[in-house]
């Protein structure tokens, strides 16, 4: 008789002391694990349900604010902490996010600042404003350790500045260079400076229109994105001094940004309610229509991974897309903001901050249910794991119903569906003439090319 | 010479195991033409096949081994060993878990444990339950409830059980105190319940099915089984899915969401005695009062083998390992590999002289096996019927106090809704893929066909004239079988006019007229 039985040693599975860890064997038998997906699906519908829960998307403002509207926000790429913004009252300032307090804060311009850079290597502000000047500002923390009152910012006005730049009209938008010593205004022209020289080195301007925005590519250094009152987007390139092609679209874009990581990529903001992602080497067709807002896009910034979006919108919300998804997949408002007009991503990743109309500058998380602690490993592991499993049951109608629900302000809700209205009824009247047509004379147009009225490619011989 | 490949790239012996689905279900190379699709799914499959290679090789790290009984050479049966041959050769350890209660005056006893196997609970018909951790063999506690006691059975861990008394059922807290009176549960024979979904099931004389959720005390569902007194009940364990045994001889199958059984098999000629499902839900053995043995594969709703019993078989068990355990009269027989192929001999075998078996149950993680008779209780060793390696994140026979409180709330907070209980347990998640009057319930294919007839009545029709003309009339109204003149000749003026009526549509839709192939000379013969 050749005999065994399961024995086990209590040795084995009871720890000796209370202190010690008791051992946890495991079998990844399934037959040992009943009901794994009804069980997965009832873990994936309580994560989904705690991250709605815990979803606070405000974290706060940045100190009190401007005097006036916020128009411009620039990042300082070479922190995480820092950032500049520019108001309507000519005021720039330069914030700790840390603290949320601001450094340092200077009276720049008579009229509104139109154009704020951090310089990447001296972590300078750039600004420009409608007084026909660019000012450099210096922001070391030695030389300004206090911040200033109120009443100071408008005495201590020439604290700071390093550099006047006096131009022909009034700017609109400013970039610096990534790498050399060079920044690029718009306004009636689109001129090229050089840091040491007093005057610009170069006109850029293709066409005789308003230049409302310009973007250095952070990555393919020398390229510059513009965009202007024509309508057109314009690319340039700095080594050639020249405008490279341009597009055409049907109403006004209001915003450029390029993405960190696809060299050749940036999302434009629209006049007409949409974001899109283009292609530079292909302008004939966008690659991505962002849609959801209601009123035109004020401003769009790429996160450092080059893998979502956020716009700021008229309609006073912000909303954060995925680059490769055309709707949003959150939507932040509350009841005081105002029109926002700047939105930028912070260079971690994980903040976003908006200005707005009404004068405040307002951090948010990027994902609202995200929180900053140190997290321990088994608290982070449980993240991960719930992560995973609502990525996997994302589709079921309870947890798709949840996870998409968010509250909308009633205006917003209702221009919604008044669009959504008015879009129905235009693509009927088109299927109607279609139907009524010549078969093939009245061909479907792509929502990725419809917006685009033509192209150009510079030619050295025109 | 270096060695070069992707070490990753062989398969691992024994990942069958763990696969999930059948390989048909398995996707193919190429699934769509949509890029992003497919490289997504492509993604998914590798991640996949990771998975059940790294699962494969955790069976490595598989600390027990299962138990055994063989025997030396063919004159040698492993059934005509006697549990004092087999406790002398064993440790003591071991030895000391086959044990006897001798219990004469309250008896016959019913059986149960506790999932993890720790806790014995066992229910004299005359009123004597007692609670045990039988292990240690400390006494948790002992009621005398003076009322006839029908089944026990401990809830989600041994801090609970209930008992099926005279006329209503209870639940008695760890200590013995009486929580609940379940006066839902009128006469109720049959116990059991479902640790994953919280439902306590009873059945009895009654004939209804009832569930009761014990985490909320809602009573989720009662079924009229419409089959007289049910004679048996056992869960299945894979999809919870309840299986009754009636007098009739057939085995229903139900689910809290429906209010008829799922399936019916007819598996006797006489009243049911019990039945039992092994863990992952593919078998079922059922005893009739016909003294047959039947073994059904589930996944087919087949019989697979019959057995003949010299008693009516009053209790069935399956153990993890797949050992089936069959009691009739005083014996206990224990069979190997029934599911497999039709054996001859037995396992092993135990007498209980004198007596007469009511219950048996396999202990989870022990090779012990429990029976409750006339005559107190008895614990005999089996080698071989235990699951060796438990997962201690599921089950765990070790679990201190705390880790049973965090488990506790752990398995509430995932508690399954009862309408996810069907035969397929996998079924969440995937797509439908049934027509929508098959798919849709009467009430939801009422309102389809609502919508449908205010759209029909909504749309305006054109004015077409009647196909009824006199001829058609007349070859209607005259008997079909009287052939005549008249009636060949509407015949032809019929086809004639099909005829021009397809020819002035072609010459509309500007379709050229089909070419003669014969020419003119034979088209007369067409």
């Amino acid at each position: 008789m050749k005999i065994k039985t399961i024995s086990r040693s209590s040795d084995t599975y009871v720890p000796v002391r209370n202190t010690q860890e008791s051992a946890l064997p495991r079998n990844l038998n399934p037959a040992l694990h009943p009901f794994e997906r009804a069980r997965e699906y009832t873990k994936a519908l309580t994560a989904t349900k705690m991250e709605r829960m815990f979803a606070q998307p405000f974290v706060g403002q940045l100190g009190d604010g401007h005097r006036d509207g916020v128009y411009c926000i620039a990042k300082n790429f070479s922190t995480t902490n820092q950032i500049a913004s520019g108001s309507g009252d000519g005021v720039i300032k330069y914030w700790n996010m840390t603290s949320r307090r601001e450094a340092v804060s200077f009276k720049a311009h008579y009229g509104m600042v139109s154009g704020l850079v951090v310089t990447p290597k001296q972590s300078h502000m750039l600004s420009c404003g409608d007084d026909k000047t660019i000012k450099l500002w210096s922001v070391d923390s030695e030389e300004f350790d206090r911040s200033y009152g109120d009443d100071e910012v408008y005495t201590a006005a020439n604290k700071g500045l390093i550099k006047t730049f006096l131009g022909e009209h009034s700017f609109k938008g400013i970039d610096h260079h990534r790498e050399e010593e060079l920044f690029v205004t718009g306004g009636a022209t689109i001129q090229l400076w050089d840091m040491s020289r007093s005057k610009y080195i170069s006109d850029l301007s293709w066409g005789a229109d308003n230049i409302t925005t310009v973007k250095f590519n952070q990555t393919e250094t020398n390229i510059i994105a513009s965009a202007g009152s024509d309508n057109s987007i314009v690319l340039y390139d700095v080594r050639t001094n020249s405008p490279i092609q341009k597009v055409v679209t049907s109403l006004r874009t209001n915003c450029i940004a390029w993405n960190p990581m696809e060299a050749f990529n940036f999302a434009t903001g629209s006049e007409d309610h949409n974001g899109y992602l283009w292609d530079m080497r292909n302008l004939g067709r966008s690659l991505n229509v962002y849609k959801d807002h209601v009123a035109a896009v004020m401003d769009i910034d790429f996160s450092p991974t080059g893998e979502e979006l956020v716009t700021g919108s008229y309609d006073k919300t912000i909303r954060i897309f995925r680059a490769r998804e055309g709707h949003s997949r959150d939507i932040y408002h509350t009841k005081r903001m105002q029109r926002i007009f700047c939105t930028k991503f912070t260079t971690d990743a994980r903040y976003i901050l908006s200005g707005s109309d009404d004068t405040n500058i307002r951090l948010w998380r990027a994902n609202a249910a995200d929180r900053a602690n140190v997290k321990s490993s088994r608290q982070r592991a449980k993240l991960e794991y719930d992560a995973a499993l609502k990525e996997r049951y994302k589709h079921m109608p309870e947890i798709k119903r949840i996870s998409r629900h968010r509250h909308v302000p009633i205006t917003v809700k209702k221009a919604g569906e008044i669009k959504r209205t008015e879009i129905e009824s235009l693509k009927k009247r088109e299927e109607n003439a279609r139907r009524h047509s010549k078969p093939g004379s009245k061909p479907f147009a792509s929502e990725r090319v419809k917006h685009i009225r033509g192209t150009a490619i510079k030619d050295d011989k025109n | 010479m270096s060695q070069t490949g992707n070490v990753a790239s062989y398969d691992r012996p024994g990942t069958e195991k763990f696969a999930r689905g059948s390989a048909r279900q398995q996707r193919k190379a190429k699934y769509t033409k949509d890029k992003k699709l497919n490289a997504g799914l492509k993604k998914l499959d590798s991640q996949y096949k990771d998975a059940l290679r790294s699962a494969a090789g955790t069976d490595l790290l598989l600390q027990e081994e299962a138990g055994f009984l063989e025997a030396d050479g063919p004159m040698e049966k492993t059934y005509k060993f006697k549990q004092d041959d087999i406790v002398e050769v064993l440790d003591e350890s071991t030895a000391n878990k086959k044990f006897e209660l001798k219990l004469t005056e309250f008896g016959p006893y019913t059986v149960d444990y506790t999932r993890n196997g720790r806790g014995l609970l066992i229910g004299g018909q005359k009123g004597h339950v007692a609670s045990v951790d039988w292990r240690t063999g400390s006494l948790d506690c002992e009621l005398h409830l003076n009322e006839t006691v029908h089944a026990v059975k401990y809830l989600h861990n041994d801090q609970y059980f209930a008992v099926a008394q005279k006329k209503y059922t209870f639940i008695y807290d760890r200590t013995g105190t009486e929580l609940h009176r379940l006066k839902q549960h009128v006469d109720s024979t049959l116990l059991d319940f479902l640790p994953y979904h919280f439902l306590l099931a009873t059945a009895g004389n009654t004939g209804f099915l009832k569930y009761h959720d014990v985490s909320t005390g809602v009573l989720v569902g009662e079924f009229r089984t419409k089959l007289g007194p049910t004679q048996a009940m056992k869960q299945n364990p894979w999809n919870a899915v309840m299986h009754l045994g009636h007098g009739n001889g057939t085995v229903s199958l139900w689910a809290p969401n429906m209010s008829t059984p799922l399936a019916k098999m007819q598996s006797a000629r006489g009243p049911i005695r019990d039945l039992a499902i092994d863990r992952e839900g593919k078998y079922m053995a059922v005893s009739g009062a016909d003294k047959t043995l039947k073994i059904w594969d589930l996944r087919k709703f087949k019989e697979l083998d019959s057995y003949y019993t010299p008693t009516p078989a009053s209790s069935l068990d399956i153990s993890d390992t797949g050992l089936l355990s069959v009691s009739w009269g005083p014996h206990v027989t224990v069979w190997k590999d029934v599911f497999k192929t039709k054996q001859t001999n037995p396992y092993m075998n135990h007498l209980i002289a004198g007596s007469k078996t009511e219950k048996i149950k396999f202990v989870p993680f022990e090779d012990i096996l429990g029976v409750g008779h006339q005559k107190g209780f008895s614990s005999l060793i089996i080698p071989g019927a235990g699951e060796a390696n438990y997962d201690a994140l599921e089950l765990n026979p070790y679990e201190t106090a705390k880790q049973r409180q965090e488990q506790e709330v752990r398995s509430l907070l995932n508690k399954l809704s009862p309408d996810t209980i069907s035969l397929d347990p996998n079924v969440i998640g995937t797509v439908d893929k049934r027509a929508s009057s098959v798919r849709l319930k009467p009430g939801q294919l009422n309102e389809e066909d609502a919508n449908k007839e205010k759209s029909e009545k909504l749309e305006i029709k054109p004015e077409v004239k009647g196909k009824n003309s006199a001829l058609r009339r007349h070859l209607r109204k005259k008997a079909q079988n009287v052939i005549d003149q008249r009636k060949l000749r509407i015949e032809k003026n019929l086809k004639m006019e099909k005829e021009a009526r397809q020819r002035r549509h072609r010459e509309f839709k500007g379709i050229p007229e089909e070419k003669d192939l014969l020419g003119p000379a034979l088209a007369r013969f067409k």
